[in-house]
């Protein structure tokens, strides 16, 4: 275990360093959910008296949703520098020292978990200035569900990066994901501005619940039922995904 | 760098056999397929060989053989189909770590990444072998001074050259100071310089640290240059094996090429040179070719009799055998196909 916990923290900051010292991607992933605060959120403020828009100030409704969509699509898209580094012979060479395939995962999983989850603090922050009230215990309940959100999606990405280790046929996998899954899960206007059939939809998708869960938080309920929901979901989520990633990592000695 | 190596922990079978051969590496029966659209490949077919400590020894075949799925199965990054093996003298199927630990891999497609320094993926390299960060810098900067990469322990690694960026992977596979170190085409993509400064070093690593080399290549030059011991390979099965020496010398004899000016010259010249061919002359158009045994000892003696018959050569070539030829006698394929 002692062991383990070094692999993967060698792993980990390298990851981490090499991450910061080409801090682009790191940069791109953050600036799109700042877009939608500033330049979509206003029109939100505009509509949220219409009916069926769910109780709260708009900003209560919509930062929710960007947390949950940039614990998604910051953590989606990691599998393509697996893939760059799986070319480059770098996933062998650690693979072939004495450490734990898990390992190896593990240390990039806790890089992204770190990185999206601060990208999420910031937003948080951010939002403050156009009006958002939260208290300290919706935030940190926003801060857990996103590093659980992360940690899943970049197991996945990782997983599929490591099954078809090759970009182009990862790129139409992440989309075909997760562009439903944010579309289903009422991340930008609340499923209950929806048609019925739209609604029943979107009761399978899971994330739905999990926004769901942190836009009551936000409300001032955090100890809410529906919080509760969100965190039994994207535990089992990110269970789920976590084992998929070990199997792929462990399925490339087959 | 040898003395340093620490006392093993670890139960090991290496030592075996009254001789007193110490086997670095016994490999029994090790086959791998792969599924995939077009149905089952094999891409190994029951490979067996042994390597003694010291050794280098040369997987010699063409791409697709089945070189890197064998090595890749050394050295537990891929799990055998069938088959058994004993590996720096541990068991392949119930001691990969321990098989980890003792020996070092550089893979063809490198070791580094664009954007990292080349000291930092050495020293990141080295702590998942249990090495404390000092320690590791220390060592990576001897290595370093041993490749001729000493003013590049900072650099990017896609600001290095290829040859440099080729021994920072080299230095990688040595930096936990193993007694096996495995090399998948350690020279492939090099311009000729680069390759012969490469071949320097590896057998330095051998003949200074007296470490065991098992390397694949597809290039007749760099086995002849670098093995003690070659194994052909074709089709996931060994072909053929023996010192470069033993494999040239079981072609029978030199080649001698003779070039004429008519073709009747030819055939005449065919019909002299049977008597002291060990195998049929072959014509083409006006070049006879035949194989001599002692070929340049030989050749007075054909361009005497030629002159007797007033049979007048343009061109007298001969060459001695290379692996090339080799290959091309065991496979009936050359390499370059």
């Amino acid at each position: 275990m002692k062991k383990y916990l070094s692999d993967a923290s060698v792993v980990f900051s390298r990851s981490l360093l090499l991450a910061l010292q080409n801090p682009v991607w790191i940069i791109i992933s953050l600036m799109q959910p700042i877009l939608y605060l500033t330049l979509f959120g206003p029109v939100l403020e505009a509509v949220s008296h219409a009916p069926g828009f769910p109780p709260g100030d708009s900003w209560r409704v919509f930062v929710p949703g960007l947390l949950v969509q940039l614990g998604i699509f910051g953590a989606a898209f990691v599998g393509f520098g697996m893939i760059a580094e799986w070319r480059a012979g770098v996933i062998e060479r650690m693979l072939v020292a004495p450490m734990r395939p898990t390992a190896l995962l593990g240390g990039l999983v806790a890089r992204d978990v770190l990185v999206v989850t601060l990208q999420g603090a910031l937003l948080t922050g951010l939002s403050f200035l156009f009006g958002l009230r939260i208290s300290p215990e919706a935030f940190l309940v926003a801060l857990l569900l996103i590093a659980l959100l992360a940690a899943s999606f970049a197991s996945l990405s990782y997983g599929a990066a490591l099954l078809v280790k090759n970009e182009n046929a990862l790129a139409p996998m992440v989309n075909s994901l997760a562009l439903p899954i944010l579309l289903l899960s009422g991340i930008l206007l609340p499923m209950s501005l929806a048609p019925e059939w739209l609604q029943v939809v979107s009761d399978f998708n899971p994330i739905k619940h999990v926004v769901n869960g942190l836009r009551a938080a936000f409300r001032g309920d955090a100890l809410s039922t529906s919080t509760l929901i969100a965190f039994v979901i994207a535990c089992v989520i990110a269970v789920l995904s976590v084992l998929a990633g070990a199997r792929a990592m462990k399925n490339l000695a087959n | 760098m040898r003395d340093q190596l620490q006392v093993r922990s670890e139960p090991s079978t290496k030592t075996s056999g009254r001789s007193g051969t110490k086997w670095m590496m016994r490999a029994n029966g090790l086959e791998k397929s792969f599924m995939n659209r077009s149905g089952v490949t094999e891409a190994v077919r029951g490979i067996s060989f042994d390597v003694r400590e010291g050794e280098i020894v040369g997987f010699l075949g063409p791409n697709g053989a089945g070189k890197s799925v064998t090595m890749k199965m050394l050295t537990t990054l891929l799990k055998p189909g069938e088959g058994t093996a004993s590996v720096a003298g541990f068991d392949l199927h119930t001691q990969q770590t321990s098989i980890r630990r003792h020996i070092g891999y550089v893979s063809q497609r490198g070791s580094t990444s664009d954007e990292a320094r080349a000291g930092d993926e050495i020293v990141w390299q080295a702590r998942l072998y249990g090495m404390s960060r000092s320690e590791a810098k220390k060592r990576g900067r001897d290595l370093f001074a041993a490749l001729d990469l000493a003013g590049q322990w900072e650099s990017r690694c896609s600001d290095l050259s290829g040859g440099q960026r080729r021994r920072v992977d080299i230095a990688m596979g040595l930096i936990h100071q193993p007694e096996l170190v495995f090399m998948d085409e350690p020279t492939t993509g090099l311009d000729p310089q680069s390759r012969a400064n490469l071949w320097d070093h590896i057998r330095k690593l051998r003949d200074d640290f007296g470490t065991t080399l098992f390397l694949t290549t597809h290039y007749m030059d760099e086995a002849d240059a670098l093995c003690d011991r070659i194994l052909i390979i074709d089709h996931g099965r060994i072909v053929g094996q023996g010192t470069p020496a033993q494999l040239r010398s079981s072609i029978a004899g030199d080649t001698i090429s003779l070039t004429l000016r008519t073709n009747s010259d030819a055939s005449g010249a065919a019909g002299i040179a049977k008597t002291i061919a060990t195998t049929e002359p072959m014509i083409n158009g006006n070049l006879v070719q035949m194989q001599v045994e002692n070929g340049p000892a030989r050749l007075p003696e054909l361009v005497k009799r030629l002159n007797e018959t007033s049979i007048d050569a343009i061109a007298i070539e001969v060459a001695s055998p290379t692996l090339d030829d080799v290959f091309l006698s065991l496979t009936g394929r050359s390499l370059r196909d």
